[in-house]
């Protein structure tokens, strides 16, 4: 178990979302204010570390055709638990995802690490595996909401700073306001995948450069 | 009847699955490579949105409901779903050969389609009834084939555009779907009185 390795393949070279390309629907559905996307990140962390416990405790138990059902009955599970506490104890957080907490069952980043990892690993390498990947998603929602809320909103950490209004960077008249509609969604995580696959193939001319 | 046009109108343009409401952006991204691929997976989200929600209606009213179980509610869509999505596929191999063959390989995707259980959680919370959800289940798929179509119809010709070495394949697409984005945002001043 190398945790120092399993740390860095979450946050940068096996990025879920950026990497990857899994769970792109809440990526661009609800990153348009800091609160979402801390509150998505912590969510997804939790059901995707839980998830990948179990799944991992299970691995030898469960039979190999039906596996993916047995999966998602276990996500599931814990997407319903998520949804019942964020509805008592972050009710604003929970009207502010909607739809998007239930559909966490269908978020392929979870799928894809049980099936992927968790269905293979040990428990503990599966727990941390589930914390670094539920981190390395987290903080591109992070990332994702800073960019969409500063050019479309004007504003830093909102629903968190100030009272909930957010620190206010930009005028109101001047803001791009698509940046916050869907329009802007796909075109952040373009950029934002783009920059991410310049950064990744940076090291690599380096090298052919050397040879 | 005006209501249900409204839906479908809705489901189609205005309030299109993927373009404006981000559901079921994987499959979106994974099979409009091409046009054939991608008409072959709106046929299937099609007949699967719309029998899922024929079918979780019910479930909903007479089992869920009455019972007091709304908390079960997302793990029992999501099982109907999968075993809709399996009985589907061992139905078209048995009845339709010919549509198993064009659609087969697309239809043990469509159950992590967040479309699916998307337009089956909105029909709970829309408290639509029975033909009102069955409508918007079936637009809400042909809203789903008329993006992923016209996606991959423009994706065939980005294969030969040059753009910057960084942008290459996939963050190029996302851009190409936020122009499509923008486009059916033309849509939203639309309605039907």
């Amino acid at each position: 178990m190398n945790v120092k390795k399993q740390f860095w393949e979450g946050l940068i070279t096996q990025n879920p979302v950026l990497v990857q390309l899994l769970g792109m629907c809440p990526m661009l559905a609800i990153t348009t204010s800091m609160f979402n996307g801390i509150g998505m990140g912590l969510s997804v962390m939790l059901i995707l570390t839980c998830s990948n416990v179990v799944i991992s405790m299970l691995r030898k138990v469960i039979p190999n055709k039906v596996r993916i059902a047995c999966y998602v009955v276990v996500i599931a599970s814990f997407v319903t638990i998520v949804d019942l506490l964020l509805k008592a104890y972050v009710p604003a957080l929970s009207a502010s995802l909607g739809l998007f907490i239930p559909l966490i069952v269908v978020n392929c980043i979870i799928l894809g690490r049980a099936e992927g990892f968790a269905s293979k690993n040990s428990v503990a390498a599966s727990a941390l595996d589930g914390i670094f990947q539920g981190f390395g998603n987290m903080v591109a929602l992070t990332a994702m909401c800073i960019i969409r809320e500063l050019l479309g909103a004007g504003t830093f950490g909102g629903g968190i700073l100030n009272g909930g209004d957010g620190i206010r960077l930009i005028s109101e008249n001047v803001v791009a306001l698509g940046m916050i509609l869907p329009v802007g969604g796909f075109l952040t995580l373009g950029f934002l995948i783009a920059a991410m696959q310049y950064f990744l193939n940076k090291p690599k001319k380096k090298e052919v450069a050397k040879g | 009847m005006t209501q249900i046009l409204a839906i479908a109108l809705g489901a189609v343009l205005v309030n299109n699955f993927i373009l404006s409401q981000f559901l079921g952006i994987c499959p979106f991204m994974g099979v409009s490579k091409k046009i054939d691929t991608a008409l072959g997976m709106g046929m299937a989200v099609i007949f699967v949105m719309g029998v899922a929600s024929a079918v979780n209606y019910p479930i909903n009213k007479y089992l869920l409901l009455p019972n007091d179980l709304i908390f079960m509610q997302t793990v029992t869509y999501i099982l109907v779903i999968a075993s809709l999505v399996q009985f589907v596929e061992m139905f078209l191999q048995k009845a339709v050969p010919s549509l198993y063959e064009a659609l087969g390989v697309y239809l043990p995707l469509i159950t992590t389609n967040c479309a699916v259980l998307g337009v089956v959680l909105q029909n709970t919370q829309k408290t639509y009834n029975f033909i009102e959800s069955v409508t918007y289940g079936v637009t809400g798929g042909i809203g789903f084939l008329v993006a992923i179509v016209l996606f991959a119809s423009i994706r065939e010709r980005l294969e030969f555009a040059v753009c910057p070495k960084s942008f290459e394949g996939f963050p190029i697409a996302l851009v190409t779907a936020s122009l499509l984005a923008l486009a059916f945002m033309g849509f939203s001043g639309l309605k039907i009185w």
